[in-house]
């Protein structure tokens, strides 16, 4: 009974993951043929980008602030509070800004991506959709790929800087230390391949957002309730596979450039 | 009423071959079949009623002409084109030559009636004064013009419906898959819906494929036809019914029944006769 039922779910776990990498296929295959919808890509671009940077901008800031508390204190121990700059843009571009923003996103776009999608299947629109000759595919979800990927990248750099700003508020204004000193040592310390590894995991975690929630949304059954657990079901596992992916990232930049 | 002048009459197909065949269909989802071997044809001036009880598969049957759901089994026919073996990316081609009509109407609900109903011309990149002309042209055909900007959320369930029936008909397609397009309304609006099914088949003799449970509306399309004169439908002399107007019945998933109304009525076929009573 039990060994049925883990064989079961082997089977469901690998034709899931079969399913999304076709789904994900064709999903990139569709950039390379027409027609191309270039305004739902400009439509999707302005709710994902322009929607999201709001709370990328706050979540970027408040984390560079918090990171300049908590380092500053530790770094005091050893008398080293002069590095506080230094660790924040190096944390906030490297690490955080990528791993927060595209956390942030998953949680605003995922779900409604999920969301919307899975309401279009219930209510029989994708149906209707490709009754009228049209992919749905390359109509709502390559898209909302592109303009994912592309927005992630700004809304990171956006979170980066802000959050060495949020960390410059902090160290100035209630550390009381040198300006000059915080700014000067986050960039003399920061390298090319620093800020390659920060621009190149919101490439992968943009992906992730954009094709997980349209793969639950658009694999939605069982009404509105069918709904609701697709936008979980999208949120969760963006968020889990953003993590793993920043993991397995980090390991090669590092490798590669020995940074 | 109705306006039946503005719409051209598209120009059907030459051959005589039918449009739609099923050979030996059967579908299943994840349990026991939901069709089994199923076999019928639509001829190229024919409408086919499906009836069966709800849950019967009759949605299922739709959306497998038209390619939405693939069979396990049996082979499906479109224009000629064996559409189970044919990849989804050419399908759309070939959808674009049918019209379909979902059970709810499956208006898209962040578009106005203008979009909704000129979806296809606005993905063709056909000119916006050319869209707004056939999109006013096939709401007056259902009677819904002043509808032009509102958005569906605004509208009532047969007006939807209404919509939903310009939309499919707007690129004047070869064959019509009307789902259910009665289920659910009132008897004035379901009257209305039917009367616009008729002028589609008398009118424009576009073959079509009919699902309903709803008996008298069955009955209605096999007995009245369209008269363009009053602009409306008048009952066909006692005894006549539409010789292009026949019957399919699904019982259990299977097809129990294919022929006339005078062949229906007259079935000795249990389920049939409780159907009918």
């Amino acid at each position: 009974m039990a060994i049925a039922q883990i064989d079961r779910t082997a089977k469901h776990i690998v034709l899931t993951v079969q399913d999304y990498s076709r789904f994900a296929y064709r999903a990139v295959l569709n950039l390379f043929s027409r027609p191309i919808y270039w305004v739902d890509f400009l439509l999707q671009a302005e709710i994902i980008g322009v929607g999201s940077a709001a709370i990328v901008l706050l979540a970027g800031f408040f984390t560079g602030a918090v990171l300049a508390v908590q380092s500053a204190a530790t770094l005091a121990q050893f008398g080293a509070t002069a590095v506080t700059g230094r660790f924040v843009s190096m944390t906030m571009i490297r690490e955080l800004g990528p791993v927060l923003t595209g956390i942030m996103v998953s949680g605003r776009n995922a779900s409604s991506m999920a969301s919307e999608l899975g309401s279009m299947v219930v209510t029989e629109q994708i149906d209707a959709m490709r009754a009228l000759g049209v992919d749905p595919v390359r109509k709502l979800v390559t898209p909302r790929l592109v303009a994912t990927v592309t927005m992630l990248f700004f809304l990171t750099i956006i979170s980066d800087a802000f959050g060495i700003l949020g960390g410059a508020g902090v160290t100035i204004f209630m550390n009381g230390q040198n300006g000059t000193q915080y700014f000067s040592e986050a960039y003399q310390y920061l390298h090319y391949p620093d800020i390659l590894q920060g621009l190149v995991k919101p490439l992968f975690s943009g992906f992730i957002i954009a094709s997980i929630g349209c793969f639950y949304g658009l694999r939605t059954t069982g009404g509105t309730q069918g709904v609701g657990r697709s936008t979980i079901q999208a949120v969760v596992s963006s968020s889990v596979l953003i993590i793993v992916v920043d993991l397995l990232l980090s390991q090669i930049m590092v490798a590669t450039f020995n940074r | 009423m109705i306006d039946t002048s503005i719409l051209t009459p598209y120009a059907p197909l030459p051959s005589t071959d039918p449009v739609l065949i099923f050979r030996k269909v059967s579908i299943a989802f994840d349990g026991p079949p939901v069709l089994e071997d199923i076999t019928f044809s639509v001829g190229p001036h024919e409408t086919r009623i499906v009836l069966g009880p709800a849950g019967v598969g009759k949605s299922v049957l739709l959306k497998l002409a038209n390619g939405l759901h693939c069979p396990d089994s049996g082979s499906i026919l479109l224009f000629g084109d064996d559409i189970v073996r044919t990849r989804e990316s050419k399908m759309f081609a070939l959808r674009k030559r049918t019209g379909m009509v979902f059970q709810e109407g499956a208006l898209f609900d962040s578009l106005t009636v203008r979009d909704n109903v000129a979806y296809q011309l606005i993905q063709e990149l056909v000119p916006d004064d050319e869209i707004d002309l056939r999109v006013h042209e096939a709401l007056r055909f259902v009677g819904l013009e002043e509808t032009f900007g509102f958005y569906p959320g605004s509208l009532s369930g047969g007006m939807r419906r209404r919509v939903a029936i310009a939309r499919a008909l707007i690129r004047h397609p070869e064959l019509v898959l009307y789902d259910s397009p009665t289920g659910g309304l009132d008897p004035v609006t379901s009257t209305t819906i039917i009367e616009l099914i008729m002028k589609q088949r008398d009118v424009y003799t576009t073959p079509s494929l009919l699902v309903t449970h709803r008996l008298q509306d069955a009955f209605t399309m096999c007995t009245h036809r369209f008269d363009t004169e009053t602009n409306g439908m008048v009952r066909l002399p006692k005894g006549e019914t539409d010789p292009n107007t026949t019957f399919l019945m699904l019982n259990e998933g299977r097809l129990i029944f294919d022929g006339s109304l005078h062949d229906l009525v007259h079935s000795k076929d249990p389920f049939v006769r409780e159907f009918l009573d």
